[in-house]
């Protein structure tokens, strides 16, 4: 078990985000157990592709050429900027919701106006 | 009693996790390696770039990179859509 | 928001060309150094955030325009897309300048690089980071003018 710690710190970061996600009732502390969750799964993609005593991919002065694998650092890529598009829509949501409700608890907020 | 039932259901997503994680393959030690060994060896003849991680995400595997740039301008619409200020 | 202190902006009033230049080095060295044009991009676009948090949200409206960020967003986008689109006599999102004599050989095994070689990948990297930064300085400047406002 001591040889697949990074796996372990993945799995402490989801259980942590879900943990905001589920018990806070703050709208921004739930916001931020999203991005908890968005983290943990970027860390779990990059150490999915490690090589032991490998280098960078890249040929650019390189000290030698056992390099780690180059497609998971790709899709990790990918997923931070769709990370970045979905915190910004959330964020901006709080704040429509705070001028029409003027509170941010997450008890208060249940009304669906027709 | 709802909150009994909300500890319940975190300490299941936690046991599936974990017995997920320690069941994966050593740190350091992949599996399948038959795809990356194939863009590491033929990434400079092919694309002439140094850097065989500019050359997946743009040559290789572009259409993500496509997918991506969409999803950046929906949300930069979607927030300028959101945020507006109406001038009486 | 308020402005910050007359030291705080004229630290950024220094500072904040460096970081630009800065970032626009990632971007064009994408195929050689790590990097690229998403990282470059969100490196520039920090820049605009510390503008924005030292000179308070009544003086950003002066000094960054939303309309020029727009117009630099859709015309970069439009570019990647037809960089993509004219390769397609092979496939779609072809490389069709390697070789010749302006963009140089193609490089082989462990080298310093050229800045020439590559290709269209760094003509594909500048068009992907003026997009990112654009887009991620209109989000930040939606947010900063779009809630209400205390006027001293």
């Amino acid at each position: 078990m001591i040889s697949h710690f990074p796996f372990i710190a993945v799995v402490i970061l989801i259980g942590l985000g879900v943990y905001a996600l589920m018990f806070k009732r703050n709208l921004i502390k739930i916001v931020i157990g999203v991005t908890l969750i968005e983290s943990g799964v970027n860390l779990f993609l990059i150490t999915l592709g490690y090589v032991k005593g490998g280098v960078a991919p890249i040929y650019t002065n390189a000290p030698g050429t056992n390099m780690v694998m180059p497609t998971p650092q790709a899709l990790t890529l990918t997923s931070i900027v769709i990370g970045l598009a979905t915190t910004a829509l959330m964020l901006s949501f709080v704040v429509l919701i705070y001028r029409h409700y003027n509170s941010i608890d997450a008890k208060n907020v249940r009304r669906l106006k027709g | 009693m709802n909150k009994k039932i909300a500890v319940l259901a975190l300490g299941v997503v936690f046991v599936f996790l974990f017995v997920g994680a320690v069941s994966l393959h050593p740190f350091g030690e992949p599996d399948e390696k038959g795809m990356d060994d194939y863009f590491i060896e033929n990434a400079q003849n092919e694309t002439g770039a140094n850097n065989v991680v500019t050359s997946v995400v743009f040559d290789y595997r572009g259409y993500d990179t496509l997918g991506e740039a969409t999803v950046l301008f929906t949300a930069v619409t979607g927030v300028g859509l959101a945020l507006r200020r109406m001038k009486k | 928001m308020k402005e910050m202190s007359k030291i705080v902006r004229t630290v950024t009033n220094i500072i904040y060309s460096f970081i630009i230049l800065f970032g626009f080095y990632i971007i064009i060295h994408g195929h050689l150094t790590p990097g690229g044009g998403f990282q470059g991009g969100a490196v520039v676009a920090s820049a605009f955030a510390l503008l924005a948090v030292s000179y308070g949200a009544l003086k950003i409206k002066d000094m960054l325009k939303k309309e020029n960020f727009s117009v630099s967003e859709c015309s970069a986008l439009f570019v990647f897309i037809g960089l993509a689109f004219l390769g397609i006599s092979t496939v779609f999102f072809y490389n069709f300048l390697t070789g010749g004599v302006i963009f140089g050989n193609i490089p082989s095994g462990i080298n310093p690089g050229d800045l020439n070689t590559g290709g269209v990948i760094p003509l594909m990297n500048v068009a992907v980071g003026v997009e990112v930064l654009s887009g991620i300085g209109l989000i930040i400047l939606y947010m900063f003018t779009g809630s209400k406002e205390v006027k001293e």
